[in-house]
């Protein structure tokens, strides 16, 4: 990270300084270019434009006219069903989040202490289901609402129910069995950059460590692991904040759209609905600017608790 | 003071109980069956003939295990209108071209802001880290009429180039560049007159060897795995997996073709993640940085 300039240059002034050091570093824009100019394509302009038209009515259809605040005050004191969403998106954000991010952390730790050989296998077990696409739906299979599926067969044939439960289509059942799916598929990218975090740190750290009085594998972890792989754990954070928030693809795909009595309606949901179905963008780039804000938020949050490691 | 010394195998190690392994081993054996479990019933569906797929009380594991789901989704495939091959091609193609575009892009970019001061670098890393957490869906207008102008519609650049500026990549490679790659090392590299852009690619990319193994595989999935897209109205331009869809939207009658094809589409990325898995330990047993 940058270090504060401690000498107070009397020769130049700030823009001076700025400018020579730009032409010092010209590789170094260099480097960076390829990459900056297709971002600023693809990435940076779509999301300047859509906060731009969040403050307008835009429907597609007409030329959006300027409405200031209207689409934010109407998700708030007029659209019921997202504040269900907010409400769903909140639970699912506070269990899935935590939870995958120390399942992910914690199998990576555990894992990282096997032989080379088993650590492979033991990897791709718990990586797999995330490894394709569309793997989850395995569960809609095992919680099928009819007698052929496995759990409803398994529970009729032992005489503990006596009709089919409708798993995903039963308001009680959805959210947890919505989590489950989202926990059964969290360890993917993060889970693999904290094993390979964990590679990373020299041998020597712990030898250091053990001599400086460390006495057990979790004052290790507390002391040395983590707090040498904070880069790879704020980035773990990041994706587990977006996964958590941004969950829905998942609830879609099981449980259909909209999900029965919007009882696992999340703000994903709301904003396809808006963007992708109703055309009304305008609104729904106010939903994905407030989804935002929430996320950005929740990082603050993170980085706050973060830097508490190793303390 | 004397220390709690421990042999594992042929190996000394520090501070490590053998209660701590033995509770660790249960939990990781547990969590192991919850993740595995539905992973071999996937396998296991695959296998089952019709009537066995749709049994009261159903079972877990096949009786009479057939490949009848196999050779049925493959006869199906020969009869799509743009041979089988093309859509496999079509994949293959934008998830090798965008995951090796981006890894390099990503990688050279990450390289820059993580290790060379320069004003506005960390800005642009700020900006990079805090789009992870916008929505695109409501950005999919604006991507479309830009591709529109861009002339890219219907081509495989919408695919490919997209990839190439991924957020993930860039942040994932600029963590580990901080980490694994030392100030002094570049300073002496410096210091012997090698240029930026060799020590980046002789120095700073193989000791974050572990990084980029991680990104191929997460960005070739991602890229496999991509079904319809709005940009490519041509058959001949359409992905597998989009392909593979359609043939599962027959109804009951493809359940076991559908089961199948879940087992196919997981093969390829599987195969991804071992090569570079056991390339990643491969480095660390050879650096002699670790054990």
């Amino acid at each position: 990270m940058s270090k504060k300039k401690a000498v107070i240059r009397s020769d130049m002034t700030r823009a001076q300084w700025t400018w020579n050091e730009m032409k010092k570093n010209k590789v170094a824009y260099l480097m960076v270019a390829p990459y900056m100019l297709l971002f600023t394509l693809f990435t940076a302009i779509p999301v300047l434009l859509s906060l731009g038209v969040s403050f307008t009515d835009f429907n597609m259809l007409q030329m959006p006219n300027f409405i200031f605040f209207d689409n934010y005050i109407r998700l708030f004191l007029d659209d019921d069903i997202f504040l269900i969403a907010c409400k769903n998106t909140l639970i699912f954000a506070v269990i899935v989040g935590p939870a995958s991010y120390l399942m992910s952390l914690m199998v990576a730790w555990f894992i990282n202490e096997l032989p080379p050989k088993i650590r492979a296998v033991v990897t791709l077990v718990f990586y797999a289901p995330s490894i394709s696409g569309q793997v989850y739906l395995i569960w809609g299979t095992l919680f099928s609402g009819d007698a052929y599926g496995w759990v409803n067969g398994t529970l009729l044939n032992l005489g503990l129910i006596s009709s089919p439960i409708q798993w995903f289509q039963d308001a009680d059942y959805i959210m947890p069995l919505c989590i489950v799916v989202a926990l059964w598929t969290s360890l993917g990218t993060s889970f693999l950059s904290f094993i390979a975090g964990l590679q990373g740190i020299v041998r020597a750290m712990f030898e250091a460590g053990a001599v400086d009085g460390i006495k057990s594998r979790w004052q290790e972890l507390w002391y040395i692991t983590l707090p040498s792989m904070k880069p790879q754990l704020m980035f773990g954070a990041v994706l587990s904040i977006t996964g958590a928030f941004g969950f829905g693809g998942v609830v879609t795909a099981l449980c259909g759209f909209p999900s029965v009595d919007y009882a696992a309606h999340t703000i994903t949901h709301h904003l396809d609905d808006y963007g992708g179905a109703r055309f009304e963008t305008g609104y729904a780039s106010a939903i994905s600017m407030v989804l935002f804000i929430i996320q950005v938020g929740a990082n603050k949050l993170i980085v706050k608790l973060l830097s508490k490691v190793g303390n | 003071m004397a220390k709690k010394l421990r042999v594992r195998g042929h190996k000394v190690v520090l501070n490590r109980s053998a209660g701590g392994d033995t509770g660790i081993t249960i939990v990781l054996a547990l969590l192991g069956v919850f993740m595995f479990l539905p992973m071999v019933y996937v396998v296991m569906q695959s296998l089952k003939p019709l009537d066995e797929l749709w049994m009261f009380p159903p079972r877990f594991f096949v009786r009479n295990p057939t490949f009848k789901n196999y050779r049925d989704l493959f006869s199906l495939m020969d009869t799509s209108w743009v041979p089988f091959s093309r859509y496999i091609f079509n994949t293959v193609f934008v998830a090798v071209a965008g995951t090796f575009g981006h890894l390099f892009l990503a990688s050279i970019a990450a390289y820059a802001m993580a290790k060379i001061k320069f004003p506005g670098g960390n800005a642009m890393f700020r900006f990079v880290r805090i789009s992870l957490m916008f929505q695109s869906t409501v950005s999919g207008i604006t991507s479309f009429i830009l591709m529109t102008m861009l002339g890219w519609v219907d081509t495989y650049w919408a695919l490919i180039v997209p990839a190439w500026c991924s957020t993930l990549g860039l942040y994932l490679m600029r963590q580990f560049m901080q980490t694994n790659v030392a100030d002094s090392v570049l300073e002496s590299a410096r210091l012997d007159g090698a240029s930026e852009l060799r020590t980046f690619w002789t120095i700073a990319m193989p000791m974050v060897k572990p990084a980029w193994l991680t990104l191929i595989i997460y960005s070739f999935q991602g890229l496999w795995n991509q079904g319809a897209s709005v940009y490519i109205h041509s058959e001949q331009l359409k992905s597998f997996n989009y392909a593979i869809g359609q043939i599962m939207a027959g109804g009951i009658k493809r359940a076991g073709a559908g089961a199948a094809s879940t087992v196919i589409m997981m093969l390829v990325p599987i195969a991804v993640f071992v090569i570079s898995q056991s390339n990643i330990i491969e480095t660390m047993g050879s650096s002699g940085m670790k054990d």
